[in-house]
């Protein structure tokens, strides 16, 4: 009984602690363009968009046990498709949500020849698959303008016919955007995590015959979730063009699908937050890492490798463990 | 009709090499049941060390190809021996994971080490010239590769087949609990596998010296290829990565000559088809 | 009179030249605790497998509440109110002792998909699942992670996740393998126990005939793909070509 006190009141003491953190994250997020210049909103924006292709990728993995390395074949059907749309109609709502959606679509299809193997297989698969859209982006010049992609994309103004009509040229403006856009969609990842699909989810991670044996039909699960992370992985390419007025092929190359990836290993696979915290790790190494060097795809090679071999948890498992010791050593064993 | 049977030949070569980066990745997946992602890259090496033995320092090129197949063997039972086996117990996305890992380094690391692009070197004299086949040209080191590519056909079938080996291996496979039980040195056979794996690789990556130039995206290209050739054949099966590989190249081949832009976007194509159809790949049993 | 819960007939499996299961007509009558039993190889764990829908058959029928169910996968087979525990045990390690009962639940009220609710809001599940955490005696466990709990605890979660799809027949396969005298004891009471609730028909595989004779009403025999004999356990401990293949070779 005392043990069980100890560890829950050192869970509700992580739990206000996280709170409290993330509070003051949001208001500094908040804050950021009124004391950080054009750089620092670009960062956070390309941090908040990685976020959300990680959490989405995080979805498949850490809670749904499928290991996609082609997630950036939806990042770009969401990125291209976001651009396409914007270039018809210069809506931005349209643009970003329809660009979701068809990644949604495509993975969808996708889905259904993929999920039916076993996870194996699966994760091959969806490296092919990844690589033939990425094909697709560089051979189809009439249609992905191959090599140079697309370009002259507008920031479109942010509309909802009839109630509103919101310019968006100023960076700052398309900055409030994108964090509100990830704050919405984060908050929503959170919901259907802890919600009873979450569970399901991981249960099939967990194991597959048993979720098969409790009455749950696992193969259009898995579909479920392979969607999910396809429509996360499509919301956060299709919020590209408007920042950076172009779209080019290797948004769906294999590197990039690599980015959740590392990031998600990084922050943590068991946890909610650990894509986002990943992400931001990930940016903030590469970053570091380009400065000093023009190999740092060994760096980061030698990054996996370290963290498979030894830190399969990540950066949160390790912070909380630590977090645990402490607690422990000070109150009775 | 002359152009398509040429350009088939022509195709038949091409084959030759994705047969062997594609043998060696399905055999270390049979036994080890590892889908190793850096197979592309192992190619790669051996690539770069074959042309750095004979291109560069002038050794006889079958000397080069030897010396390039020990190089990879090397690097395979480095990886596998204090990487890969330690993983053994853990879940499988992790050993993806890690051999992922190893295609960022590699990759990269050829970049370092090997730097900018270079020429190709010239083919080795006695397999010099063309010999005309329906009025073409038809490179004698092509026919070279196609020999090569039938003769290892021929030994890895004899070796699992006939050899006291290649049974231990096929019943390592096959249950590896019972193989360990009778008595068989798993982890060396694991090491052994992965090694003849990479030499495979890396004879493919080797042999392709005097006509293609090593470059740092040749283990990605090569990996996607074999990957789609897996899908057709079967994964564990080697007769499937034969046909897989005949399929793809030859293919590739018709395709550069008829629908140029949408080549790849064909052999996708297949791929899909048979996902649909025969997901466990045309020749799985 | 109501008609049998499942119907066996003509069932058929080959492996290879081998006949797993070979010709194999049963009849399963609602509230009698049957056992099968057999020698290594006598095809047990086939027939499971077969009428649990992880295999399917080569020929032969199986009708579950008079439907055919011959060909349906596993998670139908489990909507209609088919189940099964395993040997080799199939919990969710990750998970707690509480959500490991509430898939099942959450499945049978078909709540599983709900992805915009708190899965605290599914007060019935929850019911469901403290019910059957009580029955098998792990509430005080509910929060553990599996990993945490004892073999014991585990085979004992097994079972209550069997049994949290509330199934009308529950097959066991070997439910108390690996256990100590007194983990056996417990779980035997468990099954005992809520094979007197008269809401489940259990099926048990056994290679202990102590428990093989202690709690079924109903044995029957298998060898070689076949069924050997087929009566109460009296009948059985009578029958003399069960003696000679099978018996014979047990205290």
């Amino acid at each position: 009984m005392g043990t069980e006190g100890a560890d829950a009141a050192t869970r509700r003491r992580g739990d206000m602690a996280g709170r409290a953190g993330l509070v003051a994250l949001v208001l500094a997020l908040l804050l950021l363009p009124l004391v950080g210049g054009r750089y620092a909103q670009y960062v956070a924006m390309q941090v908040l968009i990685l976020s959300l292709f990680a959490l989405g990728f995080n979805i498949l993995f850490g809670y749904s046990g499928l290991l996609s390395f082609g997630q950036a074949g939806f990042y770009a059907v969401g990125a291209y498709g976001c651009a396409k749309l914007l270039l018809l109609k210069p809506s931005l709502l349209f643009g970003v949500l329809g660009g979701a959606a068809l990644a949604g679509a495509a993975a969808l299809v996708l889905g259904v020849l993929c999920i039916r193997h076993t996870r194996i297989y699966f994760s091959m698969l969806t490296l092919a698959f990844g690589m033939m859209i990425f094909s697709l982006a560089l051979k189809w010049q009439s249609f992905t303008g191959g090599d140079d992609g697309l370009v002259g994309i507008p920031r479109a103004p942010l509309e909802i016919p009839g109630i509103l009509s919101v310019d968006m040229t100023s960076l700052g403006r398309y900055y409030y955007f994108v964090l509100v856009v990830a704050l919405l969609a984060i908050a929503l990842g959170h919901r259907v995590v802890h919600s009873p699909l979450g569970l399901t989810l991981q249960g099939i991670r967990d194991s597959e015959t048993r979720m098969a044996f409790a009455g749950v039909p696992v193969r259009r699960y898995r579909l479920i979730a392979f969607v999910v992370a396809g429509l996360y992985a499509g919301l956060a390419g299709a919020l590209l063009p408007p920042m950076e007025n172009t779209v080019t092929p290797p948004v769906a190359h294999w590197s990039t699908s690599a980015d959740p990836v590392l990031a998600t290993l990084m922050g943590g696979v068991q946890s909610f937050a650990g894509p986002i915290v990943g992400a931001f790790l990930y940016f903030m190494i590469k970053d570091l890492l380009v400065r000093f060097t023009e190999y740092w795809l060994i760096c980061l090679g030698i990054i996996v490798v370290v963290l498979v071999m030894g830190f399969r948890g990540g950066v949160l498992s390790l912070v909380e463990g630590r977090w645990r010791a402490r607690r422990r050593g000070g109150g009775a064993r | 009709m002359g152009t398509l049977a040429f350009q088939g030949l022509i195709g038949l070569s091409l084959a030759m090499y994705l047969w062997l980066i594609s043998a060696g990745l399905t055999i270390i997946f049979g036994v080890l049941g590892v889908i190793n992602f850096a197979h592309g890259s192992l190619f790669m090496v051996g690539a770069y060390l074959a042309f750095t033995f004979y291109g560069l320092l002038g050794f006889n090129f079958g000397v080069a190809i030897l010396l390039s197949l020990a190089g990879v063997a090397l690097l395979g039972w480095v990886m596998e021996r204090f990487f890969l086996r330690a993983l053994y117990g853990v879940d499988e996305a992790y050993q993806l994971l890690l051999t992922f890992g190893f295609v960022l380094i590699l990759d990269d690391a050829v970049k370092l080490i090997w730097g900018g692009v270079f020429r190709i070197p010239p083919i080795p004299a006695f397999l010099e010239g063309s010999w005309f086949v329906v009025g073409r040209p038809f490179p004698v080191y092509n026919a070279f590769i196609i020999a090569a590519g039938a003769g290892v056909g021929i030994v890895l079938w004899l070796g699992f087949e006939r050899t006291w080996w290649g049974k231990t291996v096929r019943a390592t496979a096959s249950d590896r609990e019972m193989a360990n039980a009778i008595g068989v040195n798993v982890p060396r056979v694991f090491s052994g596998v992965f090694m003849v794996g990479a030499m495979l690789a890396a004879l493919g990556g080797a042999l392709g010296t005097p006509v293609r130039v090593a470059s740092p995206g040749l283990g990605a290209a090569m990996i996607i290829q074999a990957f789609v050739i897996t899908v057709i054949g079967g994964l564990g099966n080697l007769k499937g990565a034969f046909i897989g590989s005949l399929v793809v190249g030859v293919l590739s081949a018709y395709g550069t000559l008829l629908f140029p832009v949408f080549e790849l976007a064909l052999i996708y194509l297949i791929m899909a088809v048979v996902l649909l159809v025969r997901p466990q790949g045309l020749f799985a049993r | 009179m109501s008609p049998p819960l499942l119907e066996i007939q003509g069932l058929r499996r080959t492996f290879g030249h081998l006949a797993a299961v070979d010709d194999v007509s049963l009849t399963l009558e609602p509230g009698v605790l049957t056992a099968i039993i057999g020698p290594n190889g006598a095809g047990k764990t086939t027939l499971i497998n077969l009428l649990t829908g992880l295999l399917m058959p080569d020929a032969g029928t199986i009708r579950f509440k008079d439907q055919d169910v011959s060909r349906l996968p596993p998670h139908a087979r489990v909507r209609r109110g088919l189940s099964r525990s395993f040997q080799i045990m199939n919990v969710f390690p990750n998970l707690t002792a509480q959500e490991n009962i509430l898939l099942p639940a959450l499945a049978r009220r078909g709540r599983t998909h709900r992805a915009f609710r708190p899965l605290e809001g599914e007060r019935e599940a929850f019911a469901d699942a403290e019910e059957i955490l009580g029955e098998i005696g792990l509430w005080e466990q509910r929060g553990s992670r599996v990993r945490a709990l004892s073999h014991g605890d585990q085979r004992r979660l097994e079972l209550g996740i069997a049994v949290a799809t509330r199934p009308e027949l529950c097959f066991l396969d070997e439910p108390s393998s690996g256990m100590n005298p007194v983990e056996r004891q417990a779980v035997l009471g468990l099954i005992r126990r809520l094979s007197a609730e008269g809401r489940t028909t259990f099926v048990i595989v056994e290679h202990d005939m102590d428990v093989v004779f202690s709690l079924s009403q109903r044995i029957v025999v298998m060898n070689r793909g076949q069924v050997l004999a087929d009566g109460t356990p009296a009948a059985i401990r009578e029958n003399r070509a069960v003696r000679e293949t099978y018996l014979g070779t047990e205290t």
